[in-house]
């Protein structure tokens, strides 16, 4: 791939004020490596979104965030490094993950699922979040006591999101949220994503296939072939990239 | 957004869906229900209302005691997918542990059986710590044969400490040896109490994993382990927790049932044949499925022992077992288990 506008990614380090930043991370399922050294990182406030063909390692890199596969390399959140943390660990310093698939806890209600998600918080307000995320998404609170598993897919779709920002989270972790979904309902969620962003000021990483829609709310993004970050920039460079607009925009 | 018609459409159909399986499990269980109406008249018609009542409440007996011991084995399965064969055995070790409080050390029986749920709550923490916690909990056969080793452990350790002669066991009830009278039926107070302090004990548990914070981890965790993880819950923890509820449970029904059984270490091992059929037949990630199945089995192993000559006292136990075979082939799921449907 050519980089024209997008600059080819070595970074050595990343600005200080990095919510997440990420160097050298390798991961592996058993003996197979899936990362070869990755490098990015997410400032406090950014949209960045991951690009890539299926099998690049987009998954991965999540998962490897959140410590669900085997990792080497740095991982810092927040100022600590969490490299060889547990999931549970992770999740509790304030990284909240929807995972491809959504992973709603098809047996609990959709009003238990977000009381799950605020399991970490020790607040009186969780109450009056669960009441937000039925403002947000109406649909939810018509299904509050159904069972999170004979939800619609965008409807589960909208849980896991709202499940995920009910323990307040540093950082969101979106692993193809569009997947499976209409493009209308997909529309709306990224709109929701883009709202919740500039309203609380929520740090998001989102991989995604869709790129047209996911580089519309970005900030910036990074490119993955083959379990390596080959390119970065900005969200409209990376539009502009010929190389990117062949591959992932196809145009 | 306009997809919102389309949606609700897709969504009220999938209603209609459910809707029809209800009907069809309604008209199944109706089904059942007037078999056994006919069965029960018939049995009145050849022996009499007061033995046919008789036999109903001495199921229930046996019933609500198995009714405790399959929610334990549902509690640890829905935390660990595992079955626990030591369920039984861990319940043997904590009515042993309430005879030495209440007999050895003079607590006040109610007491004892209390403590002794501590006791084993505590133990079985333990047991979960050093001897499952160490396994991938995706392993479950590593699990099963860790359940297994624990089982024959358990049950030597029994009999080395306490030896293998039959001990009466207290009751921790008032009006000991009376009884009253329905339907021509004689009820012993001992037995019409152990049934409500089951009834209580089901509830109690219920409670606890619907209204408290830990129950909540404990849903979490037997629905979705990755997910639970995301969401920053401690799944050691919340499965120690599984762990430690079921033995507290299986001690319950232990020390319930020892003083009309006598306890030594094998006491429990009938008893448990029992609870995994009724845990099998309620579907054995069904908590309520397990209370009433374990009634159920009471009822079938008096009724099948009572009215069929050659199943008589002896045969009763392989009915357990021909329940077990007969869920498995024609329902597996139970009769109120959860069948697993991925949605994409």
């Amino acid at each position: 791939m050519t980089a024209t506008d997008g600059q080819a990614v070595h970074e050595s380090s990343a600005p200080a004020d990095s919510l997440l930043s990420v160097s050298g991370l390798r991961a592996s399922y058993g003996q197979i490596e899936a990362l070869h050294g990755v490098d990015f990182h997410v400032r406090r406030g950014e949209i960045v979104v991951v690009l890539g063909a299926n099998g690049a390692g987009k998954t991965t890199t999540l998962r490897a965030v959140c410590q669900m596969v085997s990792t080497k390399g740095s991982i810092v959140f927040d100022g600590q490094s969490i490299t060889g943390k547990s999931t549970t660990d992770v999740a509790r310093r304030g990284v909240a993950h929807v995972p491809q698939g959504r992973g709603t806890l098809a047996d609990l209600s959709v009003d238990d699922n977000l009381l799950a998600g605020a399991y970490t918080r020790k607040d009186r307000e969780v109450r009056a979040d669960v009441d937000k995320w039925f403002t947000v998404f109406p649909r939810l609170r018509e299904r509050r006591a159904q069972l999170a598993g004979s939800l619609s897919g965008g409807e589960q779709q909208m849980l896991a999101v709202a499940r995920a920002l009910m323990s307040r989270p540093k950082m969101l972790l979106l692993d193809e949220p569009s997947l499976g979904l209409a493009p209308i309902i997909v529309q709306g969620l990224f709109q929701r994503f883009d709202d919740m962003n500039k309203a609380d000021g929520t740090t998001m990483l989102i991989v995604e296939q869709n790129a047209n829609l996911a580089l519309d709310i970005a900030d910036r993004a990074y490119v993955l072939e083959a379990g390596e970050t080959v390119l970065t920039g900005t969200a409209d460079d990376l539009r502009h990239d010929e190389g990117v607009r062949k591959a992932y925009l196809g145009y | 957004m306009s997809a919102a018609g389309n949606l609700n459409e897709q969504v009220s159909g999938g209603y209609s869906l459910l809707d029809r399986i209800g009907k069809k499990r309604l008209r199944n269980i109706a089904i059942i229900v007037a078999v056994l109406v006919v069965l029960s008249i018939i049995a009145i018609a050849n022996d009499g209302s007061e033995l046919f009542f008789q036999r109903v409440f001495d199921g229930l007996n046996n019933g609500f005691i198995y009714s405790a011991m399959a929610l334990a084995l549902v509690l640890i399965y829905k935390a660990t997918g595992v079955v626990n064969f030591a369920q039984g055995d861990m319940a043997m070790f904590g009515t042993f542990i309430c005879y030495v409080y209440a007999v050895n050390m003079g607590i006040p029986v109610g007491f004892a059986i209390l403590l002794g749920m501590a006791t084993s709550a505590l133990g079985a923490a333990v047991i979960e710590r050093t001897l499952i916690r160490p396994f991938d909990p995706r392993n479950h056969l590593a699990i099963t044969i860790v359940t297994l080793g624990l089982l024959l452990v358990l049950n030597s350790m029994a009999g080395v400490i306490w030896g293998y002669d039959p001990r009466a066991f207290p009751t921790p009830f008032p009006n000991r040896n009376k009884s009253f009278h329905l339907f021509g039926a004689q009820i012993d107070y001992t037995k019409l109490y152990t049934w409500i302090t089951i009834l209580v004990a089901v509830l109690l548990v219920s409670l606890l994993l619907n209204k408290t914070k830990i129950g909540l981890a404990f849903r979490s965790v037997s629905s979705n382990l990755e997910s639970s993880e995301l969401v920053g819950i401690h799944v050691g923890r919340t499965l120690q927790f599984g762990w430690a509820l079921a033995a507290a449970v299986g001690t319950l029904a232990g020390s319930l049932i020892a003083n009309t059984t006598f306890l030594d270490p094998n006491f429990m091992s009938r008893v448990l044949i029992y609870s995994f059929a009724a845990a099998t037949l309620g579907g054995l990630d069904s908590l309520g499925g397990a209370v009433i199945a374990g009634i159920i089995i009471g009822e079938v192993e008096t009724m099948s022992g009572g009215y069929i000559a050659f199943i008589g006292g002896t045969l009763a136990p392989t009915t357990a077992l021909v329940v077990i075979v007969v869920v498995l082939l024609i329902r597996p799921s139970g009769l109120f288990g959860s069948k697993r449907v991925e949605r994409v």
